[in-house]
């Protein structure tokens, strides 16, 4: 884990999306119920956890979700259980069972990267939100996950996309109604306005709530060097001159070529450096399939 | 170049008439500025190339699909790119009426617009439209671009058409310009680099330059304080006493210590602390901050409130006033119907009084006659709200007088508030008028009942913080009538909820529709001549006004459990917390008697 020092960035820019971020989720938690964050243990919804707590005062009044597709890079695991314990997080975690067990997978050379994906992460997450798959939910007692059967459905998700990532995110909403099947119909969306957010919902929506829409990859970082946040190591050169920008399962995630050892060597990386034009998520592989491929995942539920 | 995030950040919005050239301007600005990605300008030639096209800068933006989307930081929403001067989020809001609603979507963000207009075809119907909808917005900064100005042979009397019929609109808006540029967004003319080739008569600004010189809207710190309250927390966890009124300020500042006063309520309290996570000690707080109060006293404000600095003009309260809409709803917005309204953190009931005047948008002319508002019309309306609300006048603070409007379910009109009416009689009022004037009373009358049941019929109201104590309360009331031979019904809560109100889907925020309910059912129950009781959590004294209005003639009788919060002043009786239930009981029951709703028990040393 790594704990950079406050930083004395002072920023209008960071503050005003801070502020938005905020209100966006303090708006989700008085109008919704059953509401869940996603924790996809990257550095995106690791800020908004952290705005999280800045909106509650220290407190996160609702349970975080990871979709664990048990490919995931090690420490991410490692780093996510010592944060969930630091911060006596109420943490779920939900995986495609089955598919693991019957081995239906990219890695066991059965799916493609797209089907992988949508098998472990789209039908993962959908089933572990309406509570139809079991859930492994964190004991602090315990100090352990503890599985949880016919929990709950969650109707309010919140999710840490962000505009700049491609070009299907640009299309979103801070407040994204999807009907039962997760469906997104892009040229039919609410307005918004003078913060003013769709939050009346026939039932049977979905909701998914993006506080982070308007930050870019270099806010981020900004913002983690500027608040301290704790973000995975992986994240950082650890003396072999690779790190990652973006976190993934690790069939389809490459380090990219970087010698940034700390916050501040990324954001000059980012601003200046050789990744001031190129895409974040080029170390991504499953975004080059099928074109637009990641649209295709999002409009089938995909985050 | 500056590189610190001290850096200025400006929102433009793009607009105009479908195919004016938006995103061919969009395109143009990102290349001629060096803001896309390496390689990005080359892959898209080839692909044109590739599929035997010309290539346009347009395609640069049509990124939703295709073979480039996991490369690509522009998009066709918002692109973000930098001059010397500022950061820019350029938002490419549709042309096409049918995307008005994300249109308005993208303007509303913005601080700036764009304005093309297509020099061959002129002023169209979204133009207008568009400029009316920005002047609304209360962006005041706009740049007219008339575009294409190569396919009209760089004429400059081409340009100063447009300009002169456009500048006559905008007056009529009073919308003041900041400049009309001769542009063309496919050559790039005037719009990064200047060509005095082609249009030597302009010696104006470039658009780059002129978006450089536009300078950030006043500060809303000079305006006086509103803080809608967002929501109230208490958050037990690790032992956590704080109740935080939690939201964003609007306008204004504020320092601990300082005399507040909440609106609609007009509750009064001091500014205790300033609360904020993972953030130094501080004692202010100003426009746009995300932050949290405690308060000096122990005072019981609900969201939806505003709260203001005692020693600063207050905001206007009052059910009724004269706005101006847009309306993107599918079904038109009538009279009749019930709406409801989002303004600051406050939702509520909303009818709609009057049209006074529609502007119609393919000429823009007043019409006075329509009842209603049709999709994409702009309006002037009388409103009318269930609840007092509180506001201000858009030219006084500008977010404090614009609101949205939902009806079912969506955001379907959006608008400003010019002024606030005379709260002349109510809707509930009128209603209840009317109701009383053509009741059917069948002949049977309250007297007969009242004597043929040995006492007469009355709503009562319990309110208090806890729905179970009162629950608990209510049902002894009932049993303990019932047992002395009384008519007395106890409407469970959670009955009418499953049915008389399973269409109503969002508790808190219906309260006023719940209430509602609950009033007519009293009426009902009343005429019935039983003993009607009803509880009601956290009630304040508009619920109950309301209540006894619709449940009239008859009074309603309020007992009230707990302290008197502030809101709720005017119990008939008022009870502590933690009475001992068949306490609460019997002093129900006394305050029947007394009132003689129910014969005075026999007295017992009579025997």
């Amino acid at each position: 884990m790594n704990e950079p020092k406050n930083g004395t960035l002072e920023s209008s820019t960071l503050d005003r999306l801070e502020a938005q971020s905020v209100h966006i989720l303090r708006e989700a938690y008085r109008e919704f119920k059953n509401l869940v964050m996603l924790w996809s243990i990257g550095k995106d919804s690791t800020v908004l956890l952290w705005l999280a707590r800045k909106a509650f005062f220290g407190h996160v009044p609702f349970p975080l979700m990871h979709i664990d597709t048990d490919h995931k890079i090690p420490q991410m695991i490692i780093y996510r259980d010592e944060i969930v314990r630091k911060w006596r997080l109420n943490m779920i975690v939900g995986r495609n069972a089955r598919a693991l067990a019957e081995k239906r997978t990219f890695p066991d050379g059965v799916l493609t990267r797209l089907e992988c994906c949508k098998a472990l992460k789209t039908e993962a997450l959908k089933h572990t939100l309406s509570g139809e798959w079991p859930r492994l939910r964190f004991d602090h007692e315990a100090g352990r996950y503890v599985e949880e059967r016919h929990g709950e459905a969650f109707t309010g998700v919140i999710v840490g996309v962000r505009a700049d990532e491609e070009g299907s995110r640009s299309k979103e909403r801070y407040f994204s109604p999807r009907d039962r099947e997760s469906d997104w119909n892009t040229s039919d969306q609410p307005p918004e306005l003078w913060r003013q957010y769709k939050t009346d919902f026939a039932p049977g929506t979905h909701i998914r709530v993006h506080p982070l829409l308007d930050w870019t990859e270099l806010d981020i970082w900004e913002y983690i060097g500027r608040e301290g946040i704790p973000v995975t190591s992986l994240y950082f050169d650890g003396g072999e001159g690779k790190r990652y920008r973006s976190l993934g399962c690790y069939p389809c995630t490459k380090p990219v070529d970087s010698k940034s050892a700390t916050v501040a060597d990324i954001v000059a990386e980012i601003k200046t450096g050789r990744f001031a034009r190129v895409a974040e998520r080029a170390g991504r592989d499953q975004d080059k399939e099928d074109g637009g491929g990641l649209e295709t995942l999002r409009r089938e539920g995909y985050m | 170049m500056t590189q610190g995030r001290d850096m200025e950040q400006m929102n433009v919005v793009v607009v105009g008439h479908v195919d004016h050239g938006k995103s061919t301007l969009l395109g143009r600005l990102m290349a001629d500025t060096h803001s896309l990605p390496d390689g990005k300008l080359d892959q898209v030639r080839a692909t044109c190339a590739r599929n035997a096209k010309p290539f346009e800068y347009a395609f640069l933006l049509d990124a939703l699909k295709d073979e480039q989307s996991q490369g690509i930081t522009i998009d066709t929403a918002r692109c973000f790119f930098k001059t010397e001067r500022r950061r820019y989020i350029l938002i490419d809001a549709p042309g096409h009426v049918e995307f008005l609603r994300n249109m308005i979507t993208g303007a509303a963000r913005a601080e700036a617009a764009l304005l093309l207009i297509d020099a061959r075809e002129g002023i169209q119907e979204n133009s207008r439209r568009h400029g009316y909808i920005i002047s609304m917005l209360g962006i005041k900064q706009i740049c007219i671009l008339v575009n294409k100005m190569d396919l009209v042979g760089n004429d400059q009397r081409a340009f100063d058409s447009v300009r002169t019929e456009y500048e006559r609109f905008l007056r009529r808006l009073d919308v003041h310009p900041v400049s009309f540029i001769p542009i063309s967004a496919t050559g790039g003319v005037n719009v990064v680099a200047r060509s005095r080739a082609e249009m030597p008569w302009y010696t104006g600004p470039t658009v780059l330059e002129q978006l450089d010189a536009l300078e950030r809207p006043g500060s809303p710190l000079e305006l006086p304080f509103r803080f809608p309250v967002q929501d109230v927390y208490k958050f037990t966890e690790g032992g956590d006493d704080r109740r935080i009124f939690a939201g964003t300020v609007l306008t204004g500042s504020v320092k601990t210590g300082q005399a507040v006063t909440f609106y609609p309520s007009g509750k009064q309290s001091r500014i205790s602390t300033v609360e904020a996570f993972h953030a130094g000690p501080r004692s202010t707080a100003s426009a746009n901050e995300a932050v949290g109060f405690t308060l000096d006293t122990q005072l019981y404000v609900r969201p939806g409130e505003v709260m203001v600095r005692s020693d600063q003009t207050v905001p206007l309260v009052g059910h009724r006033f004269r706005a101006n809409l847009f309306w993107m709803g599918r079904a038109p917005m009538i009279k009749g119907k019930n709406y409801k309204l989002k303004i600051g953190s406050a939702r509520v009931p909303l009818k709609l009084v009057e049209v006074l005047s529609v502007l119609d948008a393919a000429d823009f002319v007043s019409e006075h006659s329509k009842q209603q508002v049709d999709r994409h019309d702009v309006a002037e309306c009388l409103l009318e709200t269930h609840h007092p609300v509180a506001f201000d006048q858009v030219d006084r603070v500008l977010d404090m007088g614009r609101f949205v409007i939902v009806d079912d379910c969506d955001i379907a009109g959006a608008g400003i508030i010019l002024e606030r009416a005379d709260d002349a009689a109510s809707t509930v009022a009128e209603h209840v008028h009317a109701r009383e004037m053509a009741w059917e009373s069948g002949s049977i009358s309250a007297a007969d009942r009242a004597a043929a049941y040995g006492h007469a019929a009355r709503c009562v109201v319990l309110t208090g913080s806890d729905a179970g104590v009162l629950a608990g309360l209510a049902g002894g009331v009932e049993l303990a009538l019932f047992r002395a031979g009384r008519k007395a019904y106890y409407a469970r809560p959670a009955n009418v909820e499953r049915g008389l109100e399973a269409d109503i889907r969002f508790r808190g925020e219906m309260q006023e529709e719940h209430v509602r309910r609950l009033g007519e059912l009293a009426r009902l129950l009343t005429d019935a001549g039983l003993i009607f009781i009803t509880s009601l959590v956290d009630a304040d004294d508009d619920d109950l006004k309301m209540l006894d209005m619709l449940g009239s003639p008859g009074e309603i009788l309020v007992v009230r459990l707990g302290d008197a919060v502030a809101g709720n002043l005017s119990a008939h009786l008022a009870l502590p917390a933690g009475i001992d239930p068949e306490k609460g009981v019997a002093a129900v029951l006394e305050l029947l008697a007394q009132r003689r709703i129910t014969p005075q028990p026999a007295v017992p040393e009579k025997a």
